[in-house]
């Protein structure tokens, strides 16, 4: 299988309050498909690794590139249009526009990427909403829904371009068990039926163990990777 | 850039913030409104003082002064040496009259030149009208009457009585209302006058004019050329203004230069020199009104400035979310900028309509003015460049006011945001 990302000796350092080497050279791979957990203690510097995956932290040494395109060095509008098409975000707190309805949440980026008509994009919106068993909230607004509907919304938002690898920073932090598994179900079904990478950040060592790899920080290094049994 | 998902996220943004939105509109609806309010009314009250002004004012007076000569008689009769003097104590000027030379030739030459609209000639002279024993002194001004109701608009200040009546025979005035009070007399009656000769006459009041400026009712008679011309005892030609009214206002100075180049013997007056104090004070006002209309169009500017500070402020993880799913600095610029040139806009149109209704109800709010003074209402002008200027203010003040949160905004790190 083709590698979609290549983390190679990324070094990170905080400067306030004083400075401090927050990553220590990590390198890695992520095959295309594959459905990767990063867990280690609060402080390890795993969610700061994420973010510089994630293309929206550009301050680090090393370098990064993911479907074989370096990353590292690109100015933040160039970025902006590489996250917009290839990358997909679910983070911990939901983060939905609340003035928006749902529908409307999920065809923002895809608005914005203008490759499809806006009939078009309504659509597929209602479709990504469909996988998340969202499309009967399609039109309520954002802000009335619960969190557990929230967290699927924000899944189908990230869907909505079709990315080629899905981040998600703690995507079951603030969810409950049965909303926890079904967030668990739709990612696990995307890495194995869309082929889409599932990167994420987690501390819920159940939902690390349901996935392909593991890998395990500690003080800003990589400890240990390992397939779950 | 995508303009119009930027202003679909805007609208949403403004319609879902009403009260805020409203607020932050309200204060360029005021200001908006004062402007034009206060531009209508002061250059209203310009126009019409300009008016009262302009209406008997001549842009370019020509007449005659008499003066001193400079040239003393005793030095053509002995050639003057190094070391003579003549000193002549106490000159006075020749016996020499007001008359301009050749005045209806002149005329004719003046009025063919291309910036001049007409030209009204004149015969003015002092004289005392006998109130029994009182003497009033006034002038009596000899006019062409067609003329003078063409250009100057004559037939409009006329309170009884009318202009062609002084044509039905010798004789006949129209009195300012002023004078008449002071006289007593009334259309139809007779006044007897001294001219600066000596000689007394008996004129007959054919009309009663007033232009609701004291200086002129209180001491101003009209009558025809003719008329003034026999008073004097002069011939036809005999003429002491001539009173040139222009296509372009504006252009009396550099009128004026021009005759000055062309004719001699003659003193030119444009009415800016004449009436410098009026000029003044428009300039004063204009500037006064300026400087309010900005006040009040900066305080509201600090107004959106604050509120787009703080919308944005509130939207920081909107902000951070829309740049995490690919939006770019730009689009966030875009969006609030779009807000606060939303609220501009509707603020101005709405400030423009208010300002118009007020402006409305002042024209048509009666002016509590002396009887004599011509005018009934405020005077408001309805000028659609004000409006547009209105318009054009509103908009540069909110795109100004808008333009740093948005910038601001453009450079949020999603990053902190999103990481808390």
């Amino acid at each position: 299988m083709a590698t979609i990302l290549k983390a190679d000796n990324i070094v990170k350092y905080f400067l306030e309050p004083e400075k401090f080497r927050v990553l220590k050279g990590v390198s890695f791979d992520v095959q295309q498909g594959e459905f990767l957990s990063i867990v280690g203690k609060s402080g390890c510097g795993k969610s700061t690794l994420l973010y510089i995956l994630s293309t929206m932290d550009t301050d680090y040494e090393g370098q990064m590139e993911i479907n074989g395109e370096v990353l590292t060095g690109k100015t933040q509008n160039e970025l902006a249009r590489f996250r917009n098409e290839h990358l997909g975000f679910v983070f911990q707190f939901h983060y939905l526009l609340p003035e928006f309805t749902a529908l409307m949440n999920v065809m923002l980026p895809a608005l914005r990427l203008g490759k499809y008509s806006k009939e078009e994009v309504e659509e597929r919106a209602i479709q990504k909403l469909k996988l998340v068993e969202m499309d009967e909230y399609a039109l309520k607004h954002a802000s009335k829904l619960s969190g557990g509907q929230q967290q699927r919304v924000a899944i189908a938002r990230a869907l909505i371009n079709d990315p080629a690898i899905i981040m998600g920073d703690e995507p079951t932090g603030n969810l409950d068990k049965t909303n926890s598994n079904k967030v668990f179900d739709i990612f696990k079904e995307l890495a194995q039926e869309n082929k889409q990478t599932i990167i994420t950040v987690t501390h819920d060592m159940d939902f690390a163990n349901g996935s392909d790899r593991i890998i395990e920080m500690q003080d800003g290094q990589v400890l240990d990777i390992r397939t779950p049994q | 850039m995508n303009w119009k998902l930027s202003f679909r996220i805007a609208l949403t943004h403004l319609v879902t913030k009403k009260k805020q939105s409203i607020i932050a509109m309200m204060g360029v609806t005021f200001g908006i409104s004062m402007f034009i309010i206060m531009i209508s009314f002061m250059t209203g009250v310009n126009q019409f003082l300009e008016d009262i002004t302009m209406d008997n004012t001549p842009h370019v007076r020509i007449y005659k002064p008499i003066e001193i000569e400079d040239r003393k008689i005793i030095s053509e009769a002995k050639a003057e040496g190094a070391d003579d003097w003549h000193i002549v104590q106490h000159q006075k000027p020749k016996n020499d009259m007001p008359r301009i030379k050749n005045g209806l030739q002149l005329m004719g030459k003046v009025e063919n030149m291309p910036e001049v609209l007409g030209v009204a000639p004149q015969v003015a002279t002092q004289v005392f009208y006998n109130n029994g024993p009182v003497q009033i002194p006034g002038t009596i001004n000899g006019i062409d009457i067609r003329k003078q109701v063409a250009l100057f608009a004559l037939d409009k200040k006329m309170d009884m009585g009318s202009l062609d009546d002084l044509l039905k025979g010798g004789d006949l005035i129209v009195m300012g209302r002023g004078l008449a009070e002071k006289m007593g007399v009334t259309t139809g009656d007779r006044v007897s006058v001294t001219t600066p000769e000596g000689n007394n006459l008996t004129l007959k009041v054919a009309g009663i004019f007033s232009y609701g400026v004291a200086a002129m009712d209180e001491s101003r008679s009209y009558a025809t050329l003719a008329t003034v011309q026999k008073i004097l005892q002069k011939d036809p030609s005999y003429i002491t203004d001539l009173n040139v009214k222009l296509k372009d206002v504006n252009g009396a100075k550099a009128f004026k230069a021009k005759l000055e180049n062309q004719i001699e013997d003659v003193y030119i007056e444009d009415w800016e020199t004449a009436n410098a104090s009026i000029r003044a004070g428009d300039s004063i006002r204009s500037v006064l009104t300026l400087v309010v209309c900005l006040t009040l169009l900066t305080v509201a500017g600090f107004g959106i400035y604050n509120i787009m500070n703080m919308n944005i402020i509130n939207k920081m993880k909107d902000i951070a979310i829309l740049k995490a799913t690919g939006f770019q600095g730009g689009d966030i610029t875009a969006i609030f900028l779009i807000q606060s040139l939303m609220i501009g806009v509707l603020g101005g149109a709405l400030g423009l309509i208010i300002g118009f209704f007020f402006s409305y109800l002042l024209s048509k709010a009666p002016f509590p003015a002396a009887a004599f003074f011509r005018i009934e209402t405020f005077p408001v002008n309805f000028k659609l460049i004000h409006y547009m200027i209105g318009l054009l203010f509103g908009f540069c003040t909110t795109l100004i006011a808008g333009y740093f949160p948005s910038k601001r905004a453009s450079k949020i790190d999603p990053v902190q945001i999103i990481r808390g």
